[in-house]
């Protein structure tokens, strides 16, 4: 014992003095623990990788090769398609990094306790999910892109005139999904869990502009303003905005650019700020 | 000690500190603490004990920032717990009833990181680590997950996790619950050896024995509110008369009624307090034999009523199986203060 002692001691000087400033406290909880996250993920990189990329890589193969193949799409429909396939991926892949750990966590497991326990504001612990939802969101959707060239060949096409927008894109559509996915794991129960996805998941999914260009919907109207309300239908616009390139000199018709960011910001910002709420509600009583 | 000014002539400030503390829960109509105060000073092992529902871990809720009180106040090493929840927190450490260990992470990161979290640079968290999971029985398994490790093991690595960051003040709640009875003995150790380190620890149970051992001082709570607070020998000076004589007898074949005149023979006996008839837990298993009668004779002086008790048992017809004293247990003073049906 006497040894551990000795340690402490001369351990304690500095760490007492870090113990005066909250700030400090506080901002490097918040790095330990999104380096956490970091950690615990990295160790099963290639199994979160399978799982994001396993459904894009089929959608990419039978909507973007098979079809246009045999002639039941549009040679084009790959470069339509590839954008919506980015979306989505992100959209997921950032989703379940927050949903899943959540839901048990508030239900039963409790292993977020630790982490409420440290010396940062609660609602930092929320933050922190989101980020780092983004962070896995933004990595899956960059796969899609050299995936998509593998797969697609001579059908892949991305125009290079708005790469810096497309960077933006990727990082909102991240976000949108992780904002997502903490509304989502404060409220659903663990016994509702996959009762919820499918009720929520699906809708997301197909009402989403992702398989097809929001435009061409004009002849089904009320569909059309129904995708509106799905946060997912302005990130595949806004990708589609940045990386379709113009057919015969006319740029392809989307969602006007200016409407989709200002609806993306919305999302994030309301779905944050709904589900920061809840979270706290639920671990502060 | 008081929450006046004169605090500040006041050397030692109470580690823990809680005034006037009520906390309603929405849609409840009860408190679930309803006003509630005391003092735990610094180096003191506490024991808030009291019946499931009586406000035990509200109160540590509130203590250790997870429940924003509805009324009063509380601090920890006189910071506000409701005001600076951040300076509190790096402060304490808590061991639940149930792990909440990360299971994601190895054994030897849980620690790490929970160091990192409270702000340890890396040399420092890592050595700490080390020495605790030595000093704790578990350096041989540090790189497996917590998946495979017993209650027992997985208690002590959340002590370990406790107490990596030097916290002032230590929170067990109800710590050894659900632990074979050598866990049981390890942590006892434990906690002794870590409060005479200087660690305030406040623990909550309802094993009477436990904090009959570990306490320095004890509040018996009930209905949100304590009962009592005092040592534990203070305690059981409650009990009426203050020591007691177990009597077991046979009642005679045909004895119906036996018990009650027993009972009164007992009564009788100058200095006797009062006289509880028990039921006898053995009686009705042991086959073959006659239905035993238990009594218990609270005494000033209980060893000097063997005697009188005995001829009193045989004069009223019944055979004296066992006598012996007792001094009162907490339990008794526990059951004398908060009854005896069932939460």
């Amino acid at each position: 014992m006497n040894g551990i002692n000795a340690t402490k001691m001369t351990l304690d000087r500095t760490f007492t003095e870090r113990r005066e400033s909250r700030t400090f406290l506080a901002f490097n909880a918040f790095f330990a623990i999104l380096r956490r996250d970091i950690r615990v993920t990295g160790r099963e990189f290639l199994p979160f990788l399978l799982q994001a990329l396993m459904q894009p890589l089929f959608f990419l193969f039978i909507f973007g090769k098979v079809l246009p193949g045999i002639g039941l799409a549009a040679g084009n429909f790959a470069a339509l398609m590839l954008p919506g396939i980015v979306a989505l991926t992100g959209m997921i892949a950032s989703m379940q990094g927050v949903t899943l750990p959540l839901v048990l966590d508030l239900g039963f497991a409790r292993e977020i306790d630790d982490r409420l326990l440290s010396p940062l504001p609660v609602w930092w612990v929320a933050l922190e999910k989101v980020i780092f939802g983004a962070m896995r969101g933004v990595i899956a959707s960059s796969v899609i892109f050299p995936l998509g060239w593998l797969i697609l060949g001579s059908g892949f096409a991305v125009r290079g005139d708005r790469i810096p927008l497309l960077i933006g894109m990727v990082l909102l559509t991240g976000c949108v999904g992780s904002t997502i996915g903490l509304l989502m794991g404060t409220v659903i129960k663990p016994d509702q869990i996959s009762l919820m996805f499918t009720l929520i998941f699906t809708p997301l999914l197909f009402t989403g502009c992702t398989y097809y260009p929001w435009a061409a919907l004009r002849n089904i109207r009320w569909f059309q303003v129904l995708t509106l309300l799905n946060p997912l239908t302005y990130a595949s616009e806004g990708l589609r905005y940045s990386m379709v390139p113009p057919i015969g000199g006319q740029n392809f018709p989307t969602l006007g650019i200016g409407w989709t960011l200002v609806m993306l910001t919305v999302s994030v910002v309301a779905m944050f700020v709904l589900g920061t709420r809840t979270f706290l509600h639920r671990v502060v009583n | 000690m008081s929450d006046t000014p004169a605090n500040l002539a006041n050397p030692n400030p109470p580690a823990i500190a809680v005034r006037g503390l009520i906390k309603r829960y929405a849609k409840s109509k009860v408190n679930a603490v309803d006003g509630v105060s005391f003092d735990v000073s610094g180096g003191e092992i506490f024991g808030l004990l009291g019946p499931n529902g009586a406000g035990k871990t509200t109160i540590i809720g509130v203590l250790t920032t997870s429940i924003v009180p509805t009324e009063g106040s509380a601090s920890i090493m006189s910071v506000d717990v409701a005001r600076d929840p951040i300076s509190v927190k790096q402060r304490i450490a808590v061991v639940p009833q149930q792990s909440n260990l990360d299971r994601s992470l190895k054994v030897r990161e849980i620690l790490t990181f929970h160091g990192a979290y409270h702000g340890m640079p890396r040399k420092a968290r890592e050595a700490l680590a080390d020495s605790l999971l030595n000093e704790l029985g578990l350096g041989e398994r540090k790189n497996e997950k917590v998946n495979r490790y017993s209650g027992g093991m997985a208690q002590r690595l959340m002590i370990a996790r406790a107490l990596m960051h030097e916290p002032d003040v230590l929170f067990l709640d109800e710590p050894t619950n659900n632990l074979d009875p050598q866990s049981r003995l390890f942590l006892w150790e434990r906690i002794r050896e870590m409060n005479a380190r200087g660690l305030t620890i406040l623990l909550t149970t309802h094993d009477m024995d436990e904090a009959d051992r570990l306490c320095h001082r004890i509040a018996v709570m009930d209905h949100g509110k304590i009962l009592v607070n005092d040592t534990p020998a203070a305690l059981k000076k409650l009990i009426p008369g203050g020591t007691v004589l177990e009597v077991r007898a046979d009642a005679p074949a045909n004895g119906f009624g036996a018990g009650e005149t027993v009972r009164s023979a007992l009564s009788a006996i100058p200095g006797v307090a009062k006289v509880e008839m028990v039921e006898d837990e053995k009686s009705p298993t042991e086959e073959g034999s006659e239905p035993a009668l238990s009594f218990r004779v609270y005494a000033a002086a209980a060893n000097t009523l063997i005697g009188p008790a005995a001829q009193a048992v045989l004069a009223s017809g019944a055979q004296v199986r066992d006598l012996s004293v007792k001094q009162p247990s907490l339990e008794e003073v526990f059951i004398f203060l908060t009854g005896r049906h069932l939460r």
